[in-house]
């Protein structure tokens, strides 16, 4: 599905990373690792396209996701380093909102029903006084209604988790692999995903 | 696409009514604006009535341009701005949506409330009509190419004054046929030409600036 030709990419001067080829397939994921400041993020928003990589390409089945656009990303998920949460809103409309801008609307229920089964309270509370770890949640729970996206780019999705939501959200990966989807993600802590295929790529 | 573009609209009013001091301090500008010129040249009323049209034209491009560096600052902080540049629709289209946002909740309060500052000037009560339809066909203009500076100096530091270097010049032929037009009605003329330039304006930018937006955007997003 995803192809990766040798990407290269380079901060104030430093080369986070060069010659970087992998393809990725259905039914496969991979785990960005690497210490702080190592490029992982970078290397997310480039496979998603938010950013141009100095040299090297980025396909889509076969095409240059520059190309693509939005026939690229609306094959795509992309939960960066914030949350993406308007804090003046509460969990479920800043889920649907998400839904609907990624193109596929979900009704009121389905993003209550989302929600609670992350573990997120089904009052009307703006993200504001929700606490670092269930905004994150709020986030993640995108996740459950992203099935038909077959691409998911995850930074740092444990992060601010606690054991039980991020077990669940390596559960939610897990299946979206085995149904078919391919999962990239980053993380500077070991997870154990039981997914069939992994593979790591250690950054630095 | 019509539908994320409606949920922008719907989002970013959303927002503004769960926040309105955001709306109110930019809306009060414009009044506190429009009523120290009075306060600073004297109440000789023909002086006044003289240059009502110009002052309150002054005082909205002002006022437009206050809540310009907001427009995409705060989704680029909480990484909504992310979000929105790999929706499933076109950027173009979700960039006009947020943009016909900013108008509704900057630029149709200051239609609403000209009058008002009109009658502070003494200006003659037929002119109200013809101030408030410049103001409704020139007021989005300023929205949208006000996003256009807004886009490209988002995540800049003093970003704020650069918006103003760079944005200001471009709203000048808004204010000369804004302004102009109250004058000529005024004068006893008529203001159709002013407006219908205005108009012209309004239908170049509305085709012009979502694209020139969107792609601001992506350059200072990376």
């Amino acid at each position: 599905m995803l192809e990766v030709a040798a990407l290269e990419c380079a901060r104030q001067r430093r080369t986070l990373f060069a010659g970087l080829s992998f393809s990725l397939g259905a039914g496969e994921l991979l785990r960005v690792a690497g210490a702080n400041g190592s490029g992982k993020t970078t290397l997310l928003k480039i496979l998603c396209g938010l950013l141009e990589p100095d040299a090297g390409e980025v396909r889509w089945q076969g095409t240059p996701i520059r190309q693509l656009r939005e026939d690229y990303t609306r094959h795509l998920v992309y939960l960066g380093h914030a949350p993406a949460v308007k804090d003046d809103l509460s969990a479920a409309e800043n889920l649907t909102i998400a839904c609907t801008l990624a193109g596929r609307p979900a009704s009121p229920q389905q993003a209550q029903k989302a929600l609670e089964s992350y573990g997120l309270p089904a009052t009307g509370v703006p993200i504001r006084r929700l606490s670092q770890g269930q905004r994150r949640r709020a986030a993640l729970a995108r996740l459950l209604l992203s099935a038909h996206a077959p691409l998911w780019l995850l930074d740092e999705p444990f992060a601010a988790l606690d054991a039980t939501a991020a077990r669940f959200t390596q559960e939610l990966i897990a299946r979206h692999v085995a149904q078919g989807g391919a999962a990239i993600y980053t993380t500077h802590q070991e997870a154990d995903i039981g997914a069939a295929v992994l593979r790591v790529i250690e950054l630095g | 696409m019509i539908e994320a573009a409606r949920c922008i609209v719907r989002r970013d009013l959303l927002l503004a009514l769960r926040r309105p001091s955001d709306v109110g301090t930019a809306l009060l500008f414009f009044v506190i604006v429009a009523s120290l010129f009075p306060l600073g040249i004297g109440a000789e009323p023909n002086l006044l009535r003289a240059v009502a049209p110009g002052v309150i034209w002054v005082a909205a491009l002002l006022s437009s341009m206050l809540s310009l560096s907001r427009l995409f600052a705060a989704d680029h902080a909480d990484g909504t701005l992310e979000q929105i540049l790999l929706a499933a629709s076109p950027l173009g289209v979700i960039v006009a949506a947020k943009v016909l946002a900013h108008w509704l909740i900057s630029g149709l309060p200051l239609v609403a409330i000209a009058p008002l500052i009109a009658l502070q000037y003494d200006l003659p009560a037929a002119l109200y009509g013809t101030l408030a339809l410049s103001l409704l066909l020139g007021t989005p203009v300023l929205s949208l190419i006000g996003a256009i500076g807004a886009a490209l100096t988002l995540g800049l530091r003093g970003g704020g004054v650069l918006l103003a270097l760079l944005v200001l010049p471009l709203y000048v032929p808004v204010l000369i046929m804004g302004a102009g037009s109250v004058d000529m009605a005024a004068a006893g003329l008529s203001p159709q030409g002013q407006l219908q330039l205005l108009a012209a304006l309004l239908v170049v930018a509305a085709a012009f600036a979502p694209w020139a937006i969107a792609a601001a955007l992506r350059i200072s997003t990376e």
